[in-house]
């Protein structure tokens, strides 16, 4: 069974983030590059899936050169090869043209599953699987938390609001999942060394198969009019309990009609 | 004046307060026309027509349920492609966003998720990175598809006669690929769902652990709150891992946000910063969350929460 994982290189989950005033984009220098985690998750899954049912498993990484990193990351965590989708005309695509470009590319490989995490701690629309498996005509199987394959079947419990969906799809599929699923490996020394000699290829937008016309800023069919930093809260009331903070905390939830 | 076309979110029929939320958006722009799809309408009717829906497409039927998703966006891409609304509003949940992830794509349009206010010519808020930063988008080709947060608009009744249009929808083969086994509630009980709940009170580090969230949950009941959790307490197997309030977990924005013993790491803000009211309970005076809050008690937690339960509980007679 062949697996392709699609990873995106985002600002480190503990940092500040920020906006580039000149384009209006996500600022990807101002603070340290690692893989999305969720994602983390999702090569995990596949390598744990590889080890069962056989196969190849594939990084698809769309990202500026920095994020060769990333794919290194998911090499040296046990994938078999990567493909590197990279072309400043991609630059400041939004998630509807990031889907159309990952579904050109992935209709250059041979997969029977896309897995990928369900969001990305930058976006966090958790938009692109359900897009991808839309332009695919491929099931949607999203927000797993556990997820099994049998006789062609994928079959996942779905992450709901109240508890799971147990829902099931035929092969191939698309395959979002959600932190718990598994816990990552660590990469190891020799899984490092061993990533250094895995295949990378590099493709170009127009060697995935997409049009100028359908990616990049220029084209976005969404546009950032304006932003702000939103002024600090200003400072509240703080107390120390001297026995009465119950107390004082209610009478703050009283005079804010809460109580 | 354009329709507005509005997905209602709903339990067995029963609109959830979300709907109303944007169905009272709608009427600010335009004119509200909700879209029904799956069983229940009769649970629905009523409560759409005191909000204020001047047109209700009903698609009802069980194989809009039996399958995932895609069902609500084939219905969707159908009215769209009949009415030429001037926007679709779809509630930002989780599934909420992947209907109107794939209706984007069905119809050729753009995508906003995560609107906190929508504004004349559809320019929408959204507020990033956490609450840190605002950003005004809008949507610059096709049919605004719009997902609003739930708590972004107070749902006011403004009661209508809606014409009722029945819709039936030959699902294609596309959207009947994931069926939906079964469906297990792992939830029970009177509390709000944590994304739209107006009150949430939260316990991190400081609770110890999974033996004393009864005394967050108490907190909780006493105000009809739902009961959330930093990433250190589900990570540490204390509270499921779906109550994880976070960068990596969900993103409220209750009216009342209550912290106690979570010490504000830029993972958690990102989760709950714009909360109207913010409250925090912790014994470490140093702790970031005192950046956030408009009121705040330096101390255990063991103490102050229970004594506030049991005075909330008090007034409450």
């Amino acid at each position: 069974m062949n697996i392709v994982v699609c990873v995106k290189q985002v600002p480190d989950t503990w940092a500040e983030k920020r906006l580039d005033p000149s384009d209006k984009t996500l600022d990807r220098d101002s603070a340290d590059a690692v893989m999305n985690e969720l994602d983390e998750y999702a090569v995990e899954e596949a390598l744990r899936l590889k080890e069962k049912h056989g196969g190849e498993v594939i990084v698809l990484s769309m990202g500026p050169d920095k994020a060769v990193e990333t794919i290194r990351k998911a090499l040296s965590m046990g994938a078999d090869r990567a493909v590197h989708l990279v072309d400043d005309a991609l630059s400041g695509s939004d998630a509807v043209q990031t889907s159309y470009a990952l579904a050109q590319a992935l209709s250059t490989l041979q997969w029977d599953l896309v897995m990928l995490g369900s969001e990305s701690t930058d976006a966090k629309m958790s938009v692109v699987p359900a897009m991808l498996a839309e332009r695919l005509g491929r099931p949607q199987l999203s927000f797993a938390n556990k997820v099994e394959i049998s006789d062609g079947t994928v079959r996942i419990e779905r992450l709901t609001d109240v508890g799971h969906d147990v829902v099931q799809g035929p092969l191939p599929a698309v395959v979002s999942v959600v932190e718990k699923i598994n816990e990552p490996r660590y990469p190891s020394f020799k899984g490092i060394m061993a990533a250094k000699k895995k295949p990378l290829e590099t493709l170009s937008a127009a060697d995935a198969g997409s049009e100028p016309s359908r990616v990049g800023l220029a084209n976005a069919p969404c546009t950032v009019e304006d932003f702000a930093v939103r002024p600090p809260r200003q400072a509240g009331t703080i107390v120390q309990d001297e026995g009465d903070g119950g107390h004082k905390l209610v009478e703050f939830l009283a005079s804010q009609k809460f109580v | 004046m354009s329709k507005i076309l509005v997905l209602v979110d709903h339990t067995d029929g029963t609109p959830k307060k979300v709907t109303l939320e944007l169905l009272t958006k709608a009427r600010m722009l335009g004119e509200p026309a909700a879209v029904f799809v799956g069983q229940g309408y009769a649970n629905a009717k009523d409560r759409l027509a005191e909000y204020g829906a001047a047109t209700v497409y009903v698609a009802e039927g069980s194989e809009y349920d039996a399958y995932v998703v895609a069902p609500k966006a084939e219905v969707l891409a159908r009215v769209v492609a009949d009415t030429s609304p001037a926007a679709v509003f779809v509630p930002s949940t989780p599934e909420g966003k992947e209907v109107a992830a794939r209706l984007a794509i069905k119809i050729g349009s753009g995508v906003i998720t995560d609107a906190v206010d929508v504004r004349d010519g559809f320019v929408c808020e959204q507020s990033v990175f956490g609450g840190a930063t605002i950003v005004q988008s809008k949507v610059a080709q096709g049919v605004p598809v719009i997902t609003i947060r739930p708590n972004s608009t107070a749902p006011e009744p403004a009661p209508a006669s809606p014409t009722e249009e029945r819709v039936t929808v030959e699902l294609p083969e596309s959207a009947t690929l994931v069926q939906v086994v079964d469906r297990v509630v792992e939830k029970k009980g009177a509390r709000p769902e944590l994304s739209e709940a107006a009150v949430v009170v939260s316990g991190g580090r400081g609770v110890g652990g999974a033996e004393n969230f009864g005394v967050i949950e108490r907190l909780a009941d006493s105000l009809g709150a739902a009961v959330g959790a930093s990433r250190a307490a589900t990570d540490a197997g204390w509270y499921p891992h779906q109550y994880q309030v976070g960068q990596t977990g969900q993103t409220v924005s209750p009216q009342l946000y209550i912290a106690c013993g979570i010490s504000g790491a830029i993972q958690h803000r990102a989760g709950m910063q714009t909360s109207k009211t913010i409250v925090a309970v912790n014994k470490d005076p140093e702790a970031p969350i005192f950046e956030l809050v408009d009121f705040g008690i330096v101390g255990d937690l063991f103490a102050v929460v229970p004594q506030a339960t049991e005075e909330i509980e008090k007034r409450k007679g």
